[in-house]
């Protein structure tokens, strides 16, 4: 098997402009919300500044080995689902090592952070981390369960598990995206969406502005300037794939700025109009609303 | 004087084995802090002292009558959010303690707490004049006088109470302070930890905690 050696350093390349891109997109969906909300918002480098600090600061403290890991698990799902997609259609550079079969990969990364950190901060003993994870695992997990089945539905749809294959069958017009030829998979997938991007109306499990900030209350310094790169990453990543999936891909860069700011607008436009969900409800909230949606459009099929 | 919940005791593990629990030594870290001086080459240094001017993490923990003036600072009047600052529920993540006004003697080992659990470079801010000399508490029994002899304090804010203009104000100076290199509270206390304890624990009659909590 011949392994072509040039694409370690189109990775990284990948990899820095998606992190660079990840900062300044929350930044920007963040002074969106502000701006909803009359405020000016946070500069737009902002970010920047918040990841220097915390690596630079100086001393830190640790739990054990797990509050260690913790971030580093989450790191890796992030970066392990921006390695193994097709970033860009078509360009030998950009499209990574993805390969066949590579859904259910993604749908594992997509996983494995979240139970890295719950591992970690449950380590950390802080009574609100392990109320945090609690509810955060909850809800992603019914989140996912949409989500899941709308993979399924369009792996089924086009016959294959391999993300390439499934952009590459949307290719050529609008109209043979899988938005328009699989509409309920699709509406199944952007309500979970929503539940994943930790945005309101789904983001009391890090409950950003009150006294239990969830998981990682007990992290601070590199461990919390790790999650912010992860925090940076991950949606990207995420994006990435729904894009692939159902939005026909990007075959250039400016194209995919350009869907993956759209699509990351859908959260924040639903964010700023609807306020918090506690757990429980939005729990109900998919199994009533996105679940079945998931359900029928694998039936469709 | 030791609270219930701090003395030794002696709990049964779930698998039957038992054993002498000493919250005081098991549960805390009794290390004392150690200064840690800026480590890195001056222009690495320059660029973290910029971040950490323009990423001000207030933990929010308010005490006089000076909280309230924080609040209208979140709110699209004031705004602070676009000068780089914002609140964190927890000490570990903050780096910036407004001691708002007046401190009883309670709240002050409260205070203690959350400033001994926050991480090396950290800033503490004076907010009105009772934190300078005691304002109008001056002769009080119960609030402590001034609050530099207590913790190491960055920058007073003066008035009672000052307004929020004037926070913003104290915070882009407090910046300016932080970019020279000049606020380096954190190692201050470490390194005149003994006559900050003494201080401490001349107010504090019924010390009950470890004698430096992370
Ligand atoms: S300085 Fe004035 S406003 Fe501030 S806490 Fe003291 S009495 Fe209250």
């Amino acid at each position: 098997m011949d392994f072509d050696w040039m694409k370690i350093p189109y990775a990284f390349l990948t990899l820095f402009i998606v992190v660079n891109y990840g900062f300044l997109l929350n930044a920007f969906i963040q002074k969106i919300g502000a701006r909803v909300g009359r405020r000016h918002g946070i500069p737009i480098w902002q970010n920047y500044a918040d990841m220097f600090k915390n690596y630079g600061l100086r001393s830190s403290i640790t739990h054990g080995v797990m509050f260690y890991l913790g971030p580093v698990f989450r790191l890796s799902g992030g970066v392990g689902l921006i390695l193994f997609v097709p970033i860009i259609y078509g360009s030998t550079m950009f499209s990574n090592m993805s390969f066949a079969g590579d859904l259910i990969l993604a749908l594992y990364f997509i996983f494995f952070g979240t139970l890295g950190m719950a591992l970690g901060a449950g380590e950390s003993g802080h009574p609100h981390a392990a109320i945090g994870i609690t509810r955060g695992l909850s809800q992603v997990t019914t989140a996912e369960l949409p989500f899941a089945l709308a993979v399924f539905s369009v792996a089924l749809q086009y016959q294959t598990l391999s993300v390439t294959d499934i952009v590459a069958a949307q290719q050529g017009g609008v109209l043979n995206w899988t938005l328009f030829t699989n509409p309920l998979a699709v509406s199944a997938a952007m309500l979970s969406f929503l539940g994943s991007m930790m945005r309101p109306p789904f983001d009391v499990v890090i409950a950003p502005q009150e006294i239990p900030i969830g998981p990682p209350t007990e992290y601070h310094s590199s461990y919390l300037a790790l999650m912010q790169t992860n925090r940076a990453i991950f949606p990207i990543a995420k994006i990435v794939i729904y894009m692939n999936l159902f939005f026909g891909g990007a075959t250039d860069w400016p194209t995919f700025f350009f869907k993956v700011f759209m699509i990351y607008l859908w959260s924040a436009f639903v964010g700023v109009v609807f306020p918090r969900f506690r757990v429980e409800q939005s729990i109900r909230w998919f199994l009533i609303w996105a679940v079945p949606l998931g359900v029928l459009s694998i039936v469709m099929v | 004087m030791m609270r219930e919940e701090l003395k030794i005791r002696v709990v049964k593990g779930p698998d039957g084995v038992e054993f002498e629990v000493d919250p005081l030594r098991d549960y805390f870290c009794e290390a004392p802090p150690a200064s840690h001086p800026p480590a890195y080459a001056k222009i690495v240094e320059d660029l973290f002292n910029w971040a950490r001017s323009h990423s001000l993490w207030i933990l929010g923990f308010g005490t006089g009558c000076g909280a309230i003036e924080m609040r209208p600072l979140m709110t699209p009047r004031f705004d602070a959010y676009r000068y780089g600052i914002a609140w964190r529920p927890t000490p570990r993540q903050a780096n910036l303690l407004v001691i708002s006004g007046y401190l009883s003697v309670k709240t002050l080992k409260r205070a203690i707490r959350a400033y001994e659990q926050m991480q090396n470079p950290k800033y503490v801010v004076g907010l009105g004049s009772c934190t300078i000399n005691g304002g109008m508490y001056w002769d009080s029994y119960n609030t402590i006088k001034r609050l530099d002899d207590y913790m190491p304090v960055d920058l007073y804010i003066t008035g009672c109470m000052p307004r929020p203009e004037a926070l913003l104000q104290g915070f882009e100076d407090l910046k300016k302070l932080i970019r020279a290199g000049k606020a380096e509270g954190a190692n201050q206390y470490a390194e005149k930890f003994e006559w900050y304890k003494a201080n401490q624990k001349q107010v504090i009659h019924d010390w009950d905690m470890p004698d430096y909590n992370w």
